[in-house]
């Protein structure tokens, strides 16, 4: 007998190798007669390409091979392409322009791939790197999303530079409900513009086998399988069974690490030409101006209310800033996990949001955790914070009053609810930040010099998009579903191949005790085996909080399958009737009788099929199962953030953050609880310290750790933290997502503190120092 | 990073005789500004010549009219110093803020002066503190020795062998961090020698500078509203993402009231 | 230019030919194939690359390796006992769930043994201001912050 693991603090299986040193990421794999890549990159924002001088390259010590865009062309490498088609408000399809690997008569942002060297070391590398001579003839760029239209032409595919201009909802309707409104709040502001920086750095590492005619690629991938899919068919025209991606230990993504970028292309073509094992790990000075960067919306947003804070009708302007090309997903982030999501928790009747998506002279834009979601949140959650200042409200009431509280719940922008209790997230929230001993505490700040301010978020996330077939006529050119296998070993203990990926989140255990708990099996029995397109059936990978509500499902269900297997072998070895055989913890049993096989013994007996019913059943016990998900999961919750403002410096402490989140059944509150103090530290760093910026002529500022501020520890507060439990209802797990919470609540929760410790209506992100001593000064 | 040819002194006479036949070699100390510039291919010295087995550079004194730190004294080596926390109190803490601890750890005193980065601790308690920059040729008063951004009075091959720091009555250093590289945006070490008072700013400017004003002000009357109510000057100041002259001029004065504050106590 | 440079890792006495210019990094990882210490930036920011050289944390991608010649290195792949068993630190983080993706991990535990020994009991505070030159993307800090408090007070034999 074994004491249930859904829902314990089970301690992580990968940790071993990671507290140890012997974790495996991509930059750790060293192939036999390895070679080094060092990429050239541009220097100009945009510039027309007029001569590349390879010489000193080709002749420097070392040098194996140099390419540019001309090789890649020659070679019919083709673009890289992007997986969601967006349709725009007449009925067109959104302008795709070409992605080559490397640039092609053009650069468009600065540090685009101009060429690439490979050479017998990587120092031998970058030397002959620099000894590239590119003759630009630089053109005038365009950064800021707002001022797209009408600059000069990026692509000549879009001659506007607008990728799609998209809208949902009825705008006539939401018009005449803002033309009878009581009252309006209207904001204006910039989502800003966010690098994710997940500590390992891209690589990639890619060999190519003559014998076997085939490729294996190591690169630092969120999702193997979409990388091959996407690298095989669309861009270098391979055989898919050629290609092996492996995606070994992967030091963080937040959604930097989901697409296929050009590095991973070129060093995998580059594998071929030289019958070599090509790596390239990006410095982190390069992660900078070649990851995909977050957000970057610059919005107008406005909330009619009737007199009492009833909210009438939501109305969103945006302007999506899609950066130079389009990244894998990029076109789906601003229209439909944004757009969706802006009914969150309220039962707003009437909301119309357009979105134009331009292109710019800077790094491709695309999902950075949460992607979409976070921009939403902040929309609703900052004008409703705003609207119940300005009409005397308490904030907290202002947001019952307008909870959704019948399930399930159709909003206005497609999106169907399944469940959920906001009410229940509000109340624990505020009785665990004490906001009734809020204002004692505003004035004990003061003695000391400090502005004390509190926020709410109350935000909603929508895991797992879903269906497949929804998703495909909403422009989606993948699939949405997952796959798991469960191969059960003839001692009876287990492998599980999952398509979801781990790179952080510990799938390794999670996962485990799911498998774990269902069969009766010690935990240790269990392993978890993802991120190898050669090991594991197929995968779409892990994003948008998708892991276990959707990749943990089709484990599930392959473990129905299992036990239903298992129990017509036990049904066979205890000649009973199948309908008899009963699975409990391990055992199979015959229902009300003590006759019984563990879970092992049938195993046993389905490898080694002596006593078998080899004439109606195959022998093994190996199932897989594909899972396609009926409805998105809605992960809801309440924030409280307290903050300090400086009133000498501008500087802001963040006091106190408590977050209250309903994620459906938990499986591991340890590992949960550490993705919501993650997300909260990204949603405090967009909050607080980060903010992407570049210059006018494109030149990125803050292009290393020195100039762009990730969180430090002493940035954040220890959080505290409970969950509400309100079962998904429709995946057998119960189970919603948690991966992407914390930074989906907590810009909007401390923005609305630290505005309300200044009094004032609006403030950008990140809220410096500075930024916030400006404030007072122009205040004062 | 690009090739150098790598050299090893054992003492000074050496790393002087090395230096004089490198015309574009450096001087390694620490690494943690050098290294880091070497690594970004921002600068190509030649020739490395690394200070670290030379002894001479590492003593340590303090007595009770001044503190004497070799050039190759680490900045953790200060901060931990039991004669420096009792001699200089301040000079101690500064040292013990500088970076992270892993940089000082391998940071020194004479790798900070003679880079003076614009941003960096040290130049401001050497300024305020009217320390004496001791060279292998000269001894070198602090208020001629920063001469702009990256700039100092050190001659081609010039090594600073330590440096005397005369002990205040009472000082204290006050440091406003850059959120993203922890260098100070503005930081303002404040001196107190009894009637005289020298107050050093660093992250402002080009380079550590004196404020006049606020040692007018203080030697007339040791206490923070003698600062409180001084309006530094904008122009010149340093202007970047996350300061612009305005408000490091505003900065300058609640770092040195902050400064005088913690003196006191 | 090509230097000799000698030095004891994790205990073991080695040496190698190397060109000048190559880093302590660099040696461990890629002539030692010891791949614990890990790089995640080229500004000396994110301490991904924290050893210790003579019982003091320093940055490996900071120095040549040169700067450590006949110093006493110890990596990540040194600290656990000889037979597997964790050292005090690394259970702590394993047990306060004080690591995620893993990257960060090796520089936060070498940044982490050696700040305890100076602070058997340490404060939140002091621990945050500890992890000055670690970045995390992960944990948030929270459980990092948790895990080195514990290991602190494990390695004084406190509760």
């Amino acid at each position: 007998m074994t004491a249930p693991l859904i829902g314990a603090r089970v301690q992580r299986k990968e940790d071993y190798r990671f507290l140890t040193g012997a974790g495996m990421y991509t930059d750790d794999v060293a192939l036999p007669g390895q070679a080094y890549a060092a990429f050239v990159r541009s220097p100009h924002a945009h510039a027309r390409i007029k001569k590349i001088a390879l010489d000193q390259a080709k002749k420097s010590p070392a040098v194996l091979a140099v390419y540019t865009g001309a090789d890649l062309a020659a070679a019919k490498v083709g673009g890289l392409p992007c997986g969601w088609l967006i349709t725009d408000v007449n009925g067109q399809p959104m302008k795709e322009p070409p992605y080559p690997p490397l640039a092609q008569g053009k650069v468009r942002h600065v540090g685009e791939r101009v060429a690439v060297v490979i050479a017998e070391s990587l120092a031998q590398a970058r030397d002959a790197a620099e000894l590239i001579e590119v003759d630009y003839e630089v053109l005038p760029a365009v950064v800021d999303p707002v001022k797209a239209k009408g600059a000069p032409a990026i692509h000549e595919a879009a001659p506007d530079n607008a990728c799609y201009v998209w809208a949902l909802g009825d705008k006539a309707a939401v018009d005449g409900a803002f033309a009878k409104a009581a009252h309006v709040t209207k904001l204006d502001f910039v989502n800003n513009r966010l690098i994710p920086n997940a500590i390992e750095p891209r690589a990639a590492n890619a060999t190519y086998s003559r014998a076997e005619a085939g490729y294996t690629l190591y690169v630092a991938s969120q999702n193997p399988h979409v990388e091959r899919l996407l690298m095989t068919a669309f861009v270098l025209g391979l055989p898919e069974n050629k290609v092996r991606v492996v995606a070994p230990d992967v030091g963080g993504g937040f959604g930097s690490k989901i697409y296929l970028y050009p590095e991973d292309v070129v060093v995998t073509w580059a594998a071929k030409q030289l019958n070599r094992p090509v790596k390239w790990t990006a410095e982190r000075t390069e992660s900078f101006v070649s990851d995909a960067h977050g957000r970057d919306h610059v919005t107008t947003a406005e909330l009619a209310l009737d007199r009492d804070g009833k909210f009438l009708a939501l109305r969103v302007r945006t302007t999506a800033n899609l950066g130079a090309y389009l990244s894998t997903f990029a076109s789906c982030i601003p229209t439909i996990l944004y757009a969706t999501l802006l009914a969150g928790q309220y039962t707003t009747p009437l909301i119309y949001c357009e979105v134009t998506a331009v292109f710019t002279n800077t790094t491709p834009v695309d999902a950075y955790r949460g992607a979409g979601r976070p921009e939403a949140t902040y929309v609703v959650e900052r004008l409703v914070e705003t609207a119940a200042r300005e009409m005397k409200l308490d904030p907290a009431g202002i947001r019952r009053k307008n909870f959704i509280r019948q399930f399930p719940y159709q909003t206005p922008v497609a999106l169907c609810y399944d469940t959920g209790n906001y009410e229940a997230t509000l109340d624990a929230v505020m009785k665990m930040a004490d906001v009734a001993g809020f204002k004692q505490r505003k004035e004990e700040s003061l003695t000391k010099g400090k502005l004390r301010g509190l926020g709410y978020a109350c935000y909603i996330e929508a895991c797992g998009i879903a269906p497949s077939n929804v998703a495909g006529s909403l422009g989606a050119r993948a699939g949405l579903f997952e796959a798991g296998e469960i191969r059960v070993h003839p001692t009876g203990t287990v492998t599980v191949f999952t398509g979801s990926h781990s790179h952080g989140q510990g799938h390794e255990t999670t996962f485990a005790q799911v498998v774990a708990d269902r069969l009766g099996l010690p935990i240790e029995n269990v392993d978890i085996v993802h991120g190898d397109t050669s090991k594991v059936l197929f995968g779409m990978g892990t994003y948008g909080s998708r892991s276990i509500a959707v990749g943990g499902t089709a484990i599930v269900k392959a473990l129905d399958k299992i036990v239903a297997k298992g129990r017509k072998i036990a049904a066979h070895l205890l000649e009973a009737a199948e309908a008899d055989i009963e699975y409990d913890r391990g055992v199979f049993k015959v229902a009300g009788t003590d006759k019984q096989k563990t879970f092992g013994e049938v195993a046993f007996a389905a490898y080694v099929p002596h006593n078998y019913p080899l004439d109606k059943l195959e022998p093994g016990l190996n199932e897989n199962a594909f899972y396609d998900p009926a409805n998105f999961t809605f992960p809801a919750g309440s924030y409280v953030c307290e903050v300090e403002v400086d009133r000498d410096t501008g500087a802001t402490q963040i006091v106190a953050f408590t977050a209250v989140d309903d994620f459906g059944k938990i499986i591991n509150p340890m590992i949960v609880e550490g993705q919501v103090h993650g997300g909260l530290a990204q949603g405090i760093g967009q909050a607080l310290t980060e903010g992407c910026r570049y210059d006018s002529t494109g030149q990125l500022v803050t292009g290393s750790f020195s100039d762009y501020a990730i969180p430090r520890a002493g940035d954040v507060p220890l959080f505290k933290l409970d969950t509400r439990e309100t079962p998904c209802t429709h995946n057998p797990l119960g189970v919603k997502g948690c991966g992407e919470a914390g930074a989906i609540g907590a810009p909007a929760a401390v923005m609305n503190a630290i505005t309300d410790a200044l009094g004032v209506k609006d403030l950008p992100m990140p809220a410096t120092a500075q930024t916030v001593w400006r404030s007072m000064h122009k205040a004062a | 990073m690009h090739a150098f040819d790598y050299h090893r002194p054992s003492n000074v006479k050496e790393a002087l005789a090395l230096a004089s036949r490198k015309d574009e070699g450096r001087y390694l100390a620490g690494g943690q500004s050098l290294v880091q510039a070497m690594k970004l291919r921002l600068s190509s010295p030649t020739d490395l010549i690394d200070l670290n087995a030379i002894g001479d550079l590492k003593a340590l004194k303090a007595e009770s009219d001044a503190v004497t730190i070799g050039a190759m004294v680490r900045h953790a080596e200060v901060a931990a110093s039991s004669g420096v926390r009792k001699a200089i109190p301040a000079l101690a803490s500064l040292a013990g803020i500088i970076g992270d601890r892993q940089v000082r750890h391998m940071g020194t005193l004479g790798g900070s002066l003679a880079n003076n980065d614009p941003a960096a601790d040290y130049p401001a308690a050497v300024l305020a503190l009217g320390a004496t920059i001791v060279t292998d040729k000269r001894k070198i008063e602090a208020d001629k020795f920063f001469k702009g951004l990256y700039e100092t009075a050190l001659g081609p091959g010039e090594l600073i062998t330590a440096v005397s720091f005369p002990v205040p009555k009472r000082a204290a250093y006050m440091k406003f961090k850059n959120p993203a590289s922890r260098f100070a945006i503005v930081g303002v070490f404040v001196a107190d020698f009894g009637g005289k008072v020298r107050v050093g700013v660093t992250g402002a400017g080009p380079c550590a500078f004196r404020q006049a004003d606020m040692e007018k002000a203080l030697a007339a009357k040791f206490a923070p509203e003698s600062v409180a109510s001084i309006k530094v000057k904008a122009d010149g100041l340093n202007s970047d993402l996350h300061a612009s002259p305005e408000y490091r001029a505003h900065l300058i004065t609640v770092m040195a009231k902050r400064a005088v504050e913690a003196a006191m106590k | 230019m090509s230097v000799k440079v000698s030095m004891k890792v994790n205990g073991k006495p080695v040496a190698a030919d190397l060109e000048a210019r190559t880093l302590l990094v660099t040696f461990i990882r890629e002539h030692l194939r010891l791949t614990g210490t890990h790089v995640g930036c080229d500004t000396a920011q994110c301490g991904a690359c924290t050893v210790l050289m003579n019982g003091k944390a320093i940055k490996s991608c900071s120095i040549v390796a040169m700067q450590a010649e006949g110093a006493d290195i110890l990596t990540i792949e040194g600290v656990a006992k000889p037979d597997g068993t964790l050292h005090p630190m690394q259970a702590a983080f394993k047990e306060n769930h004080g690591l995620q993706c893993g990257f960060c991990t090796p520089g936060m535990v070498m940044n982490a043994l050696d700040f305890a020994k100076s602070h058997p009991d340490p404060t939140e505070e002091e621990v945050r201001d500890s992890l000055e030159g670690n970045l995390c993307r992960c944990t948030g800090y929270h459980n990092i912050v948790k895990s080195i408090m514990a290991g602190a007070r494990a390695m004084a034999g406190k509760p």
